[in-house]
């Protein structure tokens, strides 16, 4: 089913996630933000993508002091509406299931998040590096807001 | 047992986060798989711009894609302003769409010009880039660079286009009419050009969907996916154009679907031109501080929709910047749309997603593996050579007819 | 000067190897052989194969992942050899000097003869280059 406004996306997608919803923000006309809980994110995924016909535009890793948010942008073309999905994993064990089975966009973006930013993600179909070079150290995460690269001829330095 | 060959082409290749490496399968003709190794390119720009100010931004991400070099920062610009909230004055809205429809013009002959050389039609290369030095006058007579414009700013754009500017600017799009018909003309009738891209590298509907794909590519599968149309920004609200779609997926299509779009930005930059005559006024809104929050801006880019998500905590720098490019998800389709085709056709079909192309230029052979037969980018090309002129003889075409003027 | 450097007075072939460019240098060289500027009147070509080259264009910074080919590349050329750093990333590091995933600029691991910077140079600029180079190796 295609929605086609605004107010359309928000009433169906109120409906049909009922419960998993833990919070919604408006932030304007045009983007509404929502956030489920991390195990909901499969069964929200199916929802969106398969039945209402979304597109995929990227996610976005996060890191925040003691979370690490993951943002699903999703774009309903026909309504001229974003909506981001926000999920809030531990950030000392962040851990997710893959959306990549469902949606082959969301393969690429899986393997940079977990490469960057080290989350997991469960049952991804082809988990390996996608940016980095293969020989990069691992527990090495660059878009950790603690990362600093080591010092030079260090065996941790990508680039010695 | 068959022997396989593996095709290497690449690694190097120009985009931001888009520097492939691809690995051809290959069992006698016919390619059976493709790996697609990224991160060739990977230089760390989003890191990287956690640490420029917003005002600095915009110089930072126009330097993650040459072609693409002011869509990155209208969508940059979009995101910070949805963050802060900023009101962009009118004006600026149609200097951003104009400058906007300029760069499609310029990167669409750029990949047409480079689609011909790939086909063994030089002559095409040539003429197309002839004209396309006319679009990339313009755009230095506007912004005073042939690339890099640095034209926009969070709240509005940076400089002004002159009204004595307007004649000059329209005198160029009324010239390019003459060759626009003249390569729409060549493509749509020319037997050996059709032959070399009809019913190759189809890719469905579903496909599409299924790929998440945007821009040309989507658009040629005959998904209606724009998001000049579809959530409007810039000046696209107040102008009128159509969502070019063709419905096969084919490489012609896409072809096709590149050079209708040409008039229609041309028609889009006319409409812009003659509006900004009546719309005095500032171009910036100079927003002092962008308040916290998160920003997503959008911005239909020549390959499709570019996206940058950003987090503003109040201070002058973003805390997160998310930049998708949108090769990122169009090269991605190769997987499906290479496989089960010829290797001659495969310089055209990976071509065809338009990832900025100069990189299979340099498409060498890296590594011989053992046991397996390797072959370099110039045999890469020669091949597709080989099969236009083949077919130019079984067709007894001479090839496009481009009249000197 | 020896027959193996005056051999590189004359026609050049180029052979172009680009790390994480941002597409534009590579851009603007490709430009310079279309009818504007047409540099193939000066008898300059570009090469698919690094064998057959006379000068490497670099342009981009060039990451971790991308120098290790592009020393490999440069290993495989027959020397002598002229080496352009093209672009203000090539010459300096430009925007990107404080990353992460690379070493810059890309001088420090190959030897470059002569800097076009500029962002990106102007096809004119290129040609200069050129004939600057050549004149260096006349001794002018």
């Amino acid at each position: 089913m295609v929605l086609t406004s605004r107010n359309e996306v928000l009433q169906n997608l109120r409906e049909r996630l009922g419960n998993k919803i833990v919070s919604v923000f408006e932030k304007n006309e045009r983007r509404i933000y929502i956030e489920v809980a991390p195990q909901d994110i499969v069964e929200t995924t199916k929802v969106i993508f398969r039945d209402y016909e979304a597109r995929l535009q990227t996610a976005s890793g996060v890191d925040t002091p003691d979370k690490i948010d993951i943002y699903y942008h999703w774009a309903f073309d026909r309504a001229n509406c974003l909506v981001t999905i926000i999920v809030k994993l531990d950030r000392q064990k962040p851990v997710i299931d893959s959306i990549a089975p469902l949606c082959m966009g969301a393969e690429w973006i899986e393997r940079e998040m977990w490469e960057l930013l080290g989350v997991t993600f469960n049952n991804h179909p082809d988990m390996r590096h996608l940016l980095l070079m293969d020989e990069w150290p691992e527990g090495q995460y660059p878009l950790r807001r603690d990362f600093r690269l080591p010092k030079k001829n260090s065996p941790l330095n990508p680039l010695s | 047992m068959s022997k396989k060959t593996i095709i290497p082409i690449g690694p190097y290749h120009p985009l931001q986060e888009e520097p492939e490496f691809f690995k051809l399968h290959v069992d006698g003709e016919t390619v059976v798989k493709v790996d697609i190794e990224l991160g060739y390119n990977h230089r760390g720009v989003e890191k990287l711009a956690e640490s420029k100010t917003f005002e600095q931004a915009v110089y930072f991400v126009e330097r993650i894609c040459g072609i693409c070099s002011t869509s990155h920062p209208i969508a940059c610009c979009q995101a910070i302003e949805d963050a802060g909230e900023v009101k962009v004055p009118e004006r600026a809205l149609y200097i951003r769409s104009i400058i906007g429809e300029l760069e499609r013009l310029h990167s669409h002959l750029l990949w047409l010009g480079l689609a011909g050389h790939f086909l063994g039609f030089n002559t095409v290369w040539m003429w197309v880039w002839r004209y396309r030095e006319d679009v990339i006058n313009c755009l230095e007579i506007i912004t005073g660079n042939r690339n890099h414009y640095c034209m926009m700013k969070p709240g509005g754009v940076r400089r002004d286009i002159k009204g004595e500017d307007i004649p000059t600017i329209l005198g160029v799009l009324n010239g390019l009419k003459k060759p626009l018909d003249l390569f729409y003309k060549t493509v749509n009738q020319d037997p050996v050009l059709q032959a070399r891209t009809r019913n190759v590298g189809i890719l469905t509907r579903q496909n599409i969907i299924d790929y998440c794909g945007v821009g040309p590519l989507a658009r040629a599968s005959g998904v209606a996916i724009d998001v000049r149309k579809d959530h409007p920004h810039a000046a696209y609200g107040m102008v009128d154009f159509k969502v070019i779609t063709t419905t096969k997926g084919d490489v012609f299509d896409k072809v096709d679907v590149r050079i209708l779009e040409m008039f229609e930005s041309v028609s889009i930059i006319k409409q812009c031109l003659e509006a900004l005559k009546k719309t005095p006024g500032p171009i910036d809104a100079n927003p002092a501080v962008i308040k916290a929050g998160d920003g997503i801006g959008h911005y239909e880019a020549p390959r499709g929709e570019v996206i940058h998500y950003i987090r503003s905590d109040g201070s002058n720098r973003p805390a997160r910047h998310k930049i998708r490019a949108p090769s990122y998800v169009n090269v991605a389709t190769n997987r499906t749309a290479v496989v089960g085709q010829s290797i001659a056709d495969a310089t055209i079909i990976l071509g065809a997603v338009d990832p900025c192309y100069c990189c299979t230029e340099r498409m060498a052979a890296i590594r011989v593996d053992n046991g397996e037969k390797t072959l370099t980018a110039d045999d890469l090309i020669k091949l597709s050579w080989d099969k236009t002129s083949r077919l130019r003889k079984e067709l007894g075409a001479a090839g496009p007819v481009l009249p000197l003027d | 000067m020896s027959f193996a450097t005056s051999i590189l007075t004359k026609s050049l072939n180029v052979f172009h190897c680009a790390g994480s460019p941002c597409n534009n240098c590579d851009i603007e060289l490709l430009d310079t052989l279309t009818p504007r500027y047409d540099l193939e009147r000066f008898g300059i070509t570009l090469v698919g194969s690094i064998r057959h080259a006379d000068v490497i264009m670099l342009s981009g910074v060039f990451n971790t992942k991308a120098l290790i080919r592009a020393k490999r590349v440069y290993e495989q050329a027959p020397k002598p050899i002229l080496v352009i750093a093209l672009g203000n990333c090539a010459c300096t590091g430009n925007i990107f000097i404080e990353s992460y995933n690379l070493d810059a600029p890309v001088g420090k691991h190959i030897p470059v003869d002569i800097l076009v910077p500029g962002c990106p140079p102007k096809p004119e600029a290129m040609i200069a280059a050129v004939a600057k180079l050549i004149a260096k190796l006349k001794g002018k």
